[in-house]
């Protein structure tokens, strides 16, 4: 261990939640994204699966808000170390859009992509039982366009910069195809548990 | 299946890719290594320059950061980012400048207690999209220490003497909170925000600071690199999107 002489550190809290290297934000929400933030009206915003399914479709701002609202409670890690909890989404589970779409057996994964062109990538397992929303508002309030309003991708359980802002779309592929930060080496599942920050860990 | 017949062709969004990187950045470093403080220099009240020795130090684009940890007796770690202020110039040495946040963990730290001889740990360099290998037009734009990867660009192209145009727009508060102020030449031209020498205007950066600097139209147009809050950031990125640079040619680092 590489002590660092002088170091002491935040009062230790004792917190099950925060997976390893992250420290609590708090209040703060920071923004991180690398593109400038789009003017994107929600009457603009159309969300996208396609690839390997059975029934390409899209999906405009009134038919999303038209299927089963599903919320997510709890906790979102970045990979830049901030972690926040007790944080409220609303939206639509992502269950209910593939359920809708059909994904092939032989769909492994997704690639994500924005309305900005944003992409991430994800092994297709992490979006579906329950663990992945597009999410429109946040504590019961439209969701910020700098937090990637008016709908981004939701899934918690991996770093946040999987959960793109500005959600347009989801591919489904038979392979795993890098997006914007898997690209610039940043690791392909991104498990905060495992500490999956860069591609190597 | 026996056979898969998908053609791997790279998945290509239909709409504007916003940020490609500019370098592969491939496997990240994934090694921490020993950085041990050679200097500290003081920038301004709130931010001084620390230069570190890293003998194994892979080397960096401008641009680009790394990942900082300290680590008290109990084995709690504490670990953030900080952008290389320092050129890549080979001689195993990196300088970080950081900002006193108020109630900081980490820069409290460093503001409060490290002293030359200390040893932390760092990870890097980091990240792609942010780097600028030198060879397209620049058009740097930043706020407090949101400058930090933005001189390593200019110490850069001065030290490499390059003749791809580059331009500066730093925002400070006033001239005794403007880091890297002696450093600064031709390229730059400093905002303040809220005091100023006589004779300088005060007040924060508007469309009149960016015109200008669009209205050069260097060869290939000017590849721009905003940095600094996020409240800085979202001002900054818009008075480009409005004076008409692509939003394809902005890149943005958010200190958060
Ligand atoms: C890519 C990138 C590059 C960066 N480059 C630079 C750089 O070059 N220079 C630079 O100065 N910074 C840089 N930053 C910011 C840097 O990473 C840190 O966020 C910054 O130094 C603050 O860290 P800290 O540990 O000092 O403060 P923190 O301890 O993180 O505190 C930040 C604020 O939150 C409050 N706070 C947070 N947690 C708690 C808590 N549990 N209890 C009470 N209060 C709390 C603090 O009081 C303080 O106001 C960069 C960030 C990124 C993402």
């Amino acid at each position: 261990m590489n002590v660092t002489r002088g170091f002491t550190g935040r009062p230790r809290v004792h917190n099950p939640g925060l997976p390893p290297g992250q420290y609590d934000a708090g209040d703060d929400w920071p923004v991180l994204s690398a593109e400038v933030t789009p003017d994107l009206a929600a009457s603009d915003w159309t969300f996208r699966v396609d690839g390997l399914v059975e029934r390409p479709q899209t999906w405009d701002w009134a038919a999303a808000h038209a299927l089963p609202a599903s919320s997510y409670e709890g906790d979102i890690h970045c990979v830049t170390s901030w972690s926040k909890f007790g944080v409220r989404f609303g939206g639509v589970s992502l269950d209910t859009f593939l359920a809708a779409v059909g994904p092939h057996a032989s769909a492994t994964h997704a690639v994500a992509y924005a309305h900005t062109g944003y992409t991430a990538s994800l092994p297709l397992a992490d979006l579906t039982g329950g663990r992945a929303w597009i999410a429109f508002e946040y504590d019961g309030r439209p969701l910020a366009a700098e937090h990637g309003g008016p709908a981004r991708l939701l899934v918690p359980h991996l770093y946040f910069w999987k959960s793109a802002k500005w959600i347009a779309g989801l591919t489904l592929l038979d392979h795993d195809e890098p997006g914007f930060w898997e690209q610039n080496g940043y690791h392909a599942r991104g498990n905060p548990w495992d500490e999956q920050r860069y591609s190597g860990d | 299946m026996t056979a898969t017949t998908t053609a791997r062709t790279a998945f290509v969004p239909p709409t504007r890719f916003a940020v490609p990187g500019r370098i592969d950045a491939g496997e990240a470093a994934v090694e921490w290594q020993t950085a041990t403080l050679t200097e500290i220099r003081r920038e301004t009240p709130r931010a001084a320059t620390f230069r570190f020795a890293v003998p194994a130090w892979a080397g960096h684009l401008p641009g680009q950061h790394l990942m900082l940890r300290l680590t008290a007796a109990d084995g709690y770690v504490a670990q953030r980012h900080y952008s290389i202020a320092s050129a890549p110039d080979g001689s195993g040495h990196i300088e970080l400048t950081l900002d006193h946040v108020e109630g900081g963990e980490v820069s409290g730290w460093f503001h409060t207690e490290a002293r030359p001889g200390d040893q932390v740990q760092v990870r890097g360099p980091l990240s792609g999209f942010f780097a600028w290998p030198g060879d397209r037009p620049a058009l740097l734009i930043g706020a407090g220490s949101g400058v930090v990867p933005l001189m390593s660009m200019v110490r850069h192209h001065r030290e490499r003497r390059l003749s791809v145009p580059l331009r500066l727009l730093v925002s400070a508060r006033g001239p005794r909170e403007l880091i890297y102020a002696d450093e600064y030449g031709t390229e730059t031209t400093p905002v303040f925000t809220r005091t100023a020498p006589a004779g300088v205007p005060v007040g924060r950066m508007t469309a009149a600071h960016v015109a200008p600097l669009l209205a050069e139209r260097p060869d290939g147009g000017w590849e721009a690199y905003v940095c600094g809050s996020n409240a800085f950031a979202e001002h900054a990125s818009r008075l480009l999107v409005a004076a008409g640079q692509p939003v394809d040619r902005i890149r943005i680092e958010r200190f958060g």
